[in-house]
């Protein structure tokens, strides 16, 4: 496919991850400070954000496990998940961790473990969605001009 | 784009940062968009370190302080920064919290306190206060 085609896919695609609330205008921030000197920085904060939440996730679901739970340190952990993610603009998952923590503060265990399924769900979904979206950046970098 | 910013500005640029931040993330998106503005941070990931730093090193132009952080979080390092006479422009970074608690961020010394991630606009605002005050 030629490269024209590929980056209006590409704009298509960026364009739906906006109206569909998945990102925020903290996305364009990262994108504005993307440069020749620094070609694949929003890929790279993305990539930061998965690898150094994930070890958030484990200590959020130990937490959910313990008994009793410790709802303070649930809190703080999710406050740090959540700063994590509206920096790189993702939308519906710091949404959900706004859920999660007003059941943490209310210490309803259930709608905790309810609402940290949603996090997690969005979470995986992103991914999904950026892995998706950088493969097309890339490849409509490489593509000739038809 | 924020490139060449603070030329274009006729701002002075050659001040000294540190970077007080245990979100990796926000170290790397804030570290860049400072050096767009030619300026060149040191980052530390608590406010332990921030202290030891300015005591060691002598002082920085200008301190961006995350407010929770383990070993020593923001409130308690520009309390200290403070108590020591460190006199740098002070910025408290934090997310979205309750009005009590900048405030009680605020009196610890801070010079202004900003929601994060900052922004080119903010730094902006910074550049201009460090020149009015150099």
């Amino acid at each position: 496919m030629d490269r024209n085609r590929l980056q209006h896919q590409v704009a298509c695609m960026r364009r739906s991850l906006f109206d569909q609330g998945y990102l925020d205008e903290q996305f364009i921030q990262l994108e504005e400070l993307q440069d020749d000197a620094n070609p694949n920085f929003v890929q790279e904060i993305v990539t930061l954000f998965y690898t150094d939440s994930a070890r958030l996730i484990q200590s959020i679901e130990q937490a959910l496990n313990s008994r009793p739970i410790d709802f303070s340190k649930l809190d703080d952990y999710m406050h740090q998940f959540k700063g994590s993610s509206s920096s790189i603009g993702a939308k519906k998952v710091t949404n959900e961790c706004t859920v999660f923590r007003e059941y943490c503060r209310a210490e309803n265990a259930e709608g905790c473990i309810r609402s940290f399924q949603q996090v997690k769900q969005e979470y995986a979904i992103l991914r999904r969605k950026l892995e998706v979206y950088f493969q097309m950046v890339r490849q409509a970098a490489v593509a000739h001009t038809a | 784009m924020v490139d060449g910013s603070a030329e274009d500005m006729g701002l002075m640029n050659n001040f000294t940062v540190l970077v007080v931040d245990d979100d990796p993330i926000i170290c790397k998106v804030h570290d860049l968009l400072l050096k767009k503005f030619g300026l060149k941070p040191q980052v530390v990931e608590n406010g332990r370190k921030a202290v030891d730093l300015c005591l060691a090193c002598g002082t920085f132009n200008l301190i961006l302080m995350d407010k929770e952080m383990p070993v020593m979080d923001g409130v308690e390092a520009t309390r200290e920064l403070r108590a020591i006479g460190v006199n740098s422009l002070i910025v408290g970074v934090t997310s979205r919290g309750s009005p009590d608690e900048k405030k009680a961020f605020m009196e610890a010394g801070l010079d202004f306190c900003f929601e994060k991630p900052l922004t080119p606009e903010k730094i902006t605002i910074l550049l201009h206060e460090l020149n009015q005050n150099n």
